[in-house]
């Protein structure tokens, strides 16, 4: 049997961890540059605010009705879910952390009840250590543990916990699941399926297997077997090795000199030279990309990326940032309003693996350098040291007018317990 | 006399810890110098050093630290602007500091129940109790295990 549990609205609950005056009020959390809604609380989904919905779009019914609304808080929400997956891997053994508020667990095959008994155990486990609400759905296969998870998540009659497990209630429940809502069916399978007359789960599930090799290939044969209840795809407990890092972001406004598209890529080189040594690995190809709005098809559009293959693998923030500089200088070109810029780095190999340079011999004092640099930013927070390249005001930088403090992750921003008068307390 | 005697018992030193230091920089081989001396004696009988986190923090998954702001918890040796460790897998039981939801907010106090009343005592003569009944649910977010002051 599998099991996958989902944290409840996850970005949500955790700006609510630390703000129990938030229990009952609608929240929403905005993507990166505060653009879009990508998290909304049950009664924030009860308002009609839909997922992925522009901010402004939404704005006078958030104000109509009070909608608590945050800018994303990764470093809260980073702490939160380790300790998530911590809470499960310390209860179970097998434990696949799929995504940042979604884990698989492999259980002994059982009763339904007994199955369903450890469901809302673990639920109760996490919800009392972590303060994060999950819904667990359990089931012969990853892709039914999913169904399951999402028949759990909206009815509030299976308390969070809902197990598949018999044949013939199977069917039933397949027949009320969209298409589009299979875990490992894209939108445009789904959209072509519906073209042919498959709507449910069901449906898809009945399909002729060549039939299904020939329009989903053998991907979407894998997912019927797995409906039919035949496991196809397994636990998978190690994370596959980065093949690649990318750091890139939309700007706060569009920016057109070259002396902010320089600090802004210098600042990502930064980030994702960091990435690379806490991972272990250095780059050997680094790719520079900037791009205009596409969305204002009024304004001049332009983008252009340019790839720099390094003569040996490098994790040195002063190496990655030359040649990512030089490269942003071959593209860039005056009068355009741009939008985003990046650097991705690809060709990742392991710290250890050193080809034998003649001319470019690794030096010792670049890897002690950096070391020292991750220390210092480790622990008196990111960016205490930092190239100047990256500049200071970092006008360009994208906009975070609601964050919520670093509650878990830096001292100076610890939740407060009151130790006087609550605030509604009458003195007299 | 005998008076000052006590106290002196009180405060007295009983043992000393190394402290730990967690973070280290390894260095490259051809850097460091060859120790060519005699091997120290003590080498046989090196015991691990301490780490507070082992002694503070018994549940790393489900341990907060808060900040206190307010001076009800004087009594119990909570001072304004210490550090609590919070361990939310405990269990409260009577006599508890608790991390208490009170009018939505997060608020330090002594969780004190018998078999017909509960509520949440301050630790400061100046600071009433708050007595809860059915009226007021009680939603206490975590226990609290150690205060961290400096001296």
């Amino acid at each position: 049997m599998f099991g996958l549990i989902d944290c409840n609205n996850f970005y949500a609950s955790c700006e609510r961890l630390f703000r129990p005056d938030l229990a009952n009020r609608p929240v929403v959390v905005l993507s990166n540059n505060d653009g879009c809604i990508i998290a909304r609380s049950n009664e924030a989904k009860a308002l009609g605010i839909g997922m992925g919905t522009p901010y402004f779009k939404q704005e006078s019914l958030i104000r109509k009705h009070d909608v608590a609304v945050f800018s994303s808080n990764y470093p809260l929400y980073g702490d939160i879910s380790q300790r998530v997956m911590d809470v499960l891997m310390r209860l179970e053994p097998d434990v696949e952390v799929y995504s940042i508020d979604e884990a698989f667990i492999r259980l002994p095959a059982g009763k339904p009840c007994d199955l369903e008994t450890r469901g809302l155990f673990l639920k109760a486990n996490v919800q009392k250590h972590t303060g994060i609400p999950v819904s667990i759905g359990l089931g012969p296969t990853k892709t039914l543990a999913k169904i399951a998870n999402r028949f759990a998540k909206k009815n509030p009659a299976t308390a969070g916990v809902f197990s598949i497990s018999d044949r013939q209630s199977l069917d039933s429940l397949l027949a009320a699941v969209d298409i589009a809502d299979i875990w490992g069916i894209g939108r445009r399978h789904a959209a072509r399926l519906k073209n042919q007359g498959i709507h449910t789960a069901l449906q898809l599930k009945n399909c002729g297997d060549s039939w299904l090799r020939k329009q989903l290939t053998v991907t979407g044969l894998r997912t019927a077997m797995e409906l039919r209840g035949v496991p196809c795809i397994s636990l998978e407990k190690s994370v596959p090795a980065r093949k690649s890092i990318c750091t890139s972001r939309s700007f706060g406004q569009p920016v057109h000199t070259l002396g902010d598209l320089q600090e802004a890529v210098a600042s990502y080189a930064t980030q994702a030279a960091y990435k690379l040594r806490s991972g272990r690995l250095r780059t050997t190809v680094v790719d520079v990309f900037i791009r205009t709005n596409s969305f204002k098809k009024d304004e001049p559009q332009y983008c252009n990326r340019r790839t720099f293959t390094l003569p040996a693998p490098s994790s040195h923030t002063a190496t990655l940032i030359k040649v990512a500089l030089a490269s942003l200088k071959t593209i860039y070109r005056t009068g355009y309003r741009y939008q985003k810029a990046g650097v991705l780095l690809n060709g990742l190999v392991p710290e250890n693996y050193e080809q034998l340079q003649l001319f470019h011999a690794p030096g010792p004092r670049h890897t002690l350098l950096m070391k020292a640099v991750d220390e210092i930013n480790k622990r008196w927070g990111r960016d205490t040291i930092q190239p100047a390249a990256a500049g200071i005001a970092k006008e360009w930088r994208f906009r975070q007018m609601k964050k919520s403090p670093a509650y878990t992750t830096r001292w100076s921003e610890l939740p407060i317990a009151k130790a006087s008068f609550p605030e509604s307390f009458s003195m007299a | 006399m005998n008076k000052h005697l006590d106290r002196e018992k009180q405060s007295s030193i009983k043992e000393i810890f190394p402290a730990a230091c967690e973070t280290s920089l390894p260095r490259p081989l051809f850097l460091s110098g060859v120790s060519a001396g005699f091997p120290s004696p003590a080498d046989d009988y090196l015991d691990r050093k301490l780490d507070l986190n082992e002694h503070l923090v018994k549940n790393p998954a489900a341990t907060f630290f808060v900040r206190v702001a307010g001076d009800s918890m004087i009594g119990a040796g909570i001072n304004d602007n210490d550090i609590l460790v919070v361990d939310r897998s405990i269990d409260p039981c009577s006599g508890s500091v608790v991390i208490a939801v009170v009018n939505g907010e997060l608020t330090v106090k002594r969780l004190m129940k018998n078999k017909d009343s509960c509520r949440l005592a301050a630790e400061n003569p100046d600071y009433p109790d708050l007595e809860i009944d059915e009226e007021t649910p009680l939603e206490i977010w975590g226990v609290a295990t150690f205060a961290i002051h400096s001296l």
